[in-house]
């Protein structure tokens, strides 16, 4: 399988490489003119490097029915996926969940039955608010684990692609130069600076920029929601539940409304893009992930309208349920890609640096 | 669709493009008729990367200044004078302004590609390409309401004396006919009309490959022709390259170029040299290869390099061919082995002193006692593994066209046509008699298109 890909990828690479027209849409094109011939690792480095902006295609006067017949986006986004599960550890469960949506809901509901398990059987323990349902003590024994075997998960792949694409050693303006232009989406945004080519054929948009910048910030503010209650619990003694003028209610609130947003925002697009364009086998997968990217922050926005409600215990277990699957499935569903993404950020902006 | 047009432009390119904005932005109601379908839209510009462009002053992507007299000056060179010196001004000088009404129609530039940094301060590069402009340029017709029809193969224009008064056409398989009030033919050369070619040129044209669209087959171009529309240009002249002989019959666009030449020698079927290799530097010679090679037994002919030289020149869209010794080299690519070993044997020994080579000046290092002399560049072919390529003849575009004025208007003996106008390729002869100047069709593509859309929109209100 990988290897029909590598070799796909490298006759199209080739042409490309012959052709240049596209240098100026994104930083796959000069990251592959700067080479002559590609090494397996350099082509899964350019499928990492590519955000799917598909103006190469609309652009390329080789697609099909041409008979050179390329659709770099397509082949780049297979070779991506593969690479995923490749650099996964462990692997399976990367195999399994990737191109799955069915086994991604699967273990959503598995987690939804564990936390009313876990509700049901570890009580209360005398708490007020969301730990009246569950105590915090039982809340950190599910979910210390559950967030710190992803990270050491995700530390391992990242390894394993740093070494296997012959990364050197990381400048602070390596990871200046991935950082910016990851904030910014400036691979979805084009030379030009007028977006991609997602939702309607060759028409220049922002929508897939805004609505993945939404819920790329609407994550970071959620994370950062949890992360201040965590010190706000440790470091001051201040206990859930936190008023609304309080640094995790703030945080998690908007964070919780533009991650919403986004994910409903990004299913829209993706079901009006063109599939063949991106990798169709694993479009469940992403799909699926988006859903429960989108149900995290719906019901936790659901817990904080609903909180003080009869409804509170089953939303604080559905939603609970959901945030378990999904940091068990980071590493290996869609999750994984912003990793690997400024992973291969850094990695152009090193070899830039060497080459110039 | 309405069956009363002001306009119909035939053809679905840049110059038919740019007519069909101007002519519909001054309220026409504009029909084109592609012959090509959607995917394959847009003839050969969807081959083309950039612009040429006079400036006074820095412009989108352009550096520094390019005024008119040297814009002329470039274009005299590469015709060898063989140039409507009005017309050819009337080009240069209106390409300044159309650089931002370009970008105001939804067209991108980018920075010099890499590897054409010698044309950053001449040359604007589409975005993307040319299929990129083509792309928006639809987009920017359709939003002005242009009407599009593609697969639609005008077959006739009725000329009566002075006035196009029909123009048939079929599209899925059923004959049409309209008679807008104006008509304007952007629809190319001949050059994907392979008998056509062959009739011009000889037999040996059945080898050619042709390098754009398949969809200019010429067959307005030939029925005005036949109607006495009057014509510019030598049937005989197209512009040619040698491409990779592994390239498609049509459509093979920019990949299939070879820019090893100068670092080679280059043998015909019989494994015997024929011309120098080092005349000059390549963007200056590269023009010639494809009737040097067109001259040549089965019009092919093959460049033999080794492993010093390989990464002297960009990629292609294939790999070469890659032996270990010459003689292996020679049966992969179907030369007769003793004869290219000798032919080798011959020019290795024919070089000299090879220190001062540089692969991008013109460096002296030539053969001594050697018919044909390589005069630049000729170092012995000595080092493993070795790599070869076939070559052929590759069309870009004829030159026969149609003659127009300055207001791109088309004319018979007896004087003008009051309704047919042309742009584009179609008329290029009428500028360019021979010889071509990177990024020139687009702007007469861009200029006489513009022309043409605004005569015809005034013509038909």
């Amino acid at each position: 399988m990988q290897a029909e890909l590598l070799k796909e990828a490298r006759r199209q690479a080739e042409i490309c490489n012959a052709c240049r027209y596209c240098e100026g849409y994104c930083s796959v094109f000069p990251a592959l003119h700067r080479l002559r011939a590609f090494s397996d690792a350099d082509l899964m480095q350019f499928a990492n490097l590519c955000h799917n902006c598909r103006g190469c295609f609309y652009a390329c006067q080789y697609t099909a029915p041409h008979e050179f017949d390329l659709n770099l986006p397509g082949i780049l986004a297979d070779l991506r996926q593969d690479s995923w599960e490749e650099f996964a550890w462990p692997q399976a469960p990367a195999k399994a969940f990737q191109r799955n949506g069915v086994l991604i809901a699967l273990v959503t509901v598995l987690g939804f039955a564990l936390l009313f398990v876990a509700a049901r059987f570890l009580g209360p323990a005398g708490g007020e608010g969301f730990y009246a349902v569950l105590s915090h003590t039982a809340m950190v024994a599910i979910f210390a684990p559950a967030f710190l075997f992803p990270l050491l998960s995700l530390g391992v792949s990242i390894r394993r692609y740093w070494g296997e694409t012959g990364g050197g050693s990381v400048a602070f303006s390596d990871l200046k130069g991935a950082l910016v232009s990851a904030a910014k989406m400036k691979n979805l945004a084009a030379g030009h600076g007028e977006g991609c080519n997602f939702e309607d054929e060759d028409r220049f948009s922002h929508a897939r920029r805004h609505a993945h910048h939404l819920v790329m910030y609407g994550f970071l503010l959620c994370f950062a929601a949890t992360t201040s209650g965590t010190v706000m619990h440790y470091a001051f003694g201040l206990h859930a539940p936190y008023p609304l003028w309080s640094l995790p209610k703030l945080l998690g609130v908007t964070g919780g409304l533009m991650l919403t947003a986004g994910a409903f925002w990004m299913v829209r697009l993706k079901l009006r893009s063109a599939r063949e364009l991106g990798s169709a086998t694993a479009w469940g997968g992403e799909m699926a992930f988006v859903v429960l990217l989108g149900f995290v922050a719906g019901s936790g926005l659901a817990l904080y309208l609903f909180g003080q409600t009869v409804a509170m215990p089953t939303l604080l277990a559905l939603h609970l349920g959901a945030v378990l699957a999904f940091f068990l499935l980071t590493p290996f569903t869609k999750m994984a890609h912003g990793f690997y993404r400024m992973a291969a950020l850094v990695r152009e902006e090193n070899s830039k640096r060497s080459s110039s | 669709m309405i069956s009363q047009y002001d306009v119909a432009i035939i053809g679905g390119g840049n110059a038919a493009l740019c007519a069909a904005m101007t002519a519909a932005e001054a309220g026409a109601r504009v029909l084109i008729l592609e012959a090509a379908p959607k995917p394959y839209r847009g003839g050969n510009s969807r081959h083309t990367r950039n612009f040429r462009c006079m400036h006074s002053k820095p412009a989108g992507p352009l550096v520094e200044t390019y005024c008119e007299d040297e814009y002329f000056a470039d274009l005299m060179k590469v015709t060898g004078g063989k140039t409507d010196e009005h017309l050819a001004r009337l080009a240069i000088r209106r390409s300044e302004e159309c650089l931002p009404w370009m970008q105001a129609h939804g067209v991108h530039f980018q920075p010099s590609l890499s590897g054409t940094l010698s044309l950053a301060r001449t040359n604007a590069f589409f975005m993307g390409g040319g299929k990129g402009l083509v792309n928006a340029y639809y987009r920017t017709a359709e939003r002005l309401g242009v009407e599009v029809l593609y697969e639609a193969v005008v077959t006739h224009l009725e000329l009566e004396e002075s006035l196009i008064t029909r123009v048939d056409y079929t599209h899925g398989g059923a004959p049409n006919a309209i008679s807008p009030k104006s008509v304007i033919v952007a629809s190319g050369g001949f050059q994907a009309d392979i008998d056509w070619l062959a009739r011009a040129w000889g037999e040996q044209a059945r080898n050619f490959l042709i390098r754009g669209t398949p969809y200019n087959r010429g067959v307005v171009l030939a029925d005005l022709l036949d109607q006495g529309v009057e014509s510019v240009g030598d049937p005989t002249q197209c512009h040619a390259v040698a491409i990779d002989g592994r390239a498609p019959k049509f459509d093979g666009g920019i990949v299939t170029r070879l820019d090893c030449v100068p670092f080679s020698i280059v043998v015909n079927k019989h494994a015997e040299r024929f011309y120098d290799e080092g005349e000059d530097v390549w963007p200056k010679r590269y023009a010639i290869w494809g009737r040097l090679v067109a001259a040549q037994p089965d019009q092919v002919g093959y460049v033999i390099i080794d492993a010093k030289s390989l990464n002297l020149f960009m990629p292609s869209v294939f790999p070469p061919i890659k032996a270990d010794t010459l003689e292996e080299l020679a049966e992969k690519l179907g030369l007769p082995p003793d004869r290219l070993q000798a032919t080798v044997a011959e020019f290795n020994a024919a070089c000299g002193d090879t220190s001062p080579f540089h692969p991008t000046e013109l460096d002296g290092v030539a053969t001594a006692g050697l018919t044909p002399s390589k005069s630049n560049w000729a170092r012995p072919i000595t080092e493993p593994p070795f790599y070869g390529y076939s070559l052929r003849t590759g069309v870009t575009f004829t030159y026969l066209g149609l003659k127009v004025d300055e207001n791109a208007q088309c004319s018979t003996r007896n004087g003008p046509i009051r309704n047919l106008w042309a742009a584009g390729e179609t008329m290029a002869g009428s500028i360019l008699g021979q010889g071509y100047l990177a990024g020139f069709g687009m702007t007469i593509g861009t200029v006489f298109g513009r022309i043409a859309g605004r005569e015809a929109a005034a013509h038909a209100s």
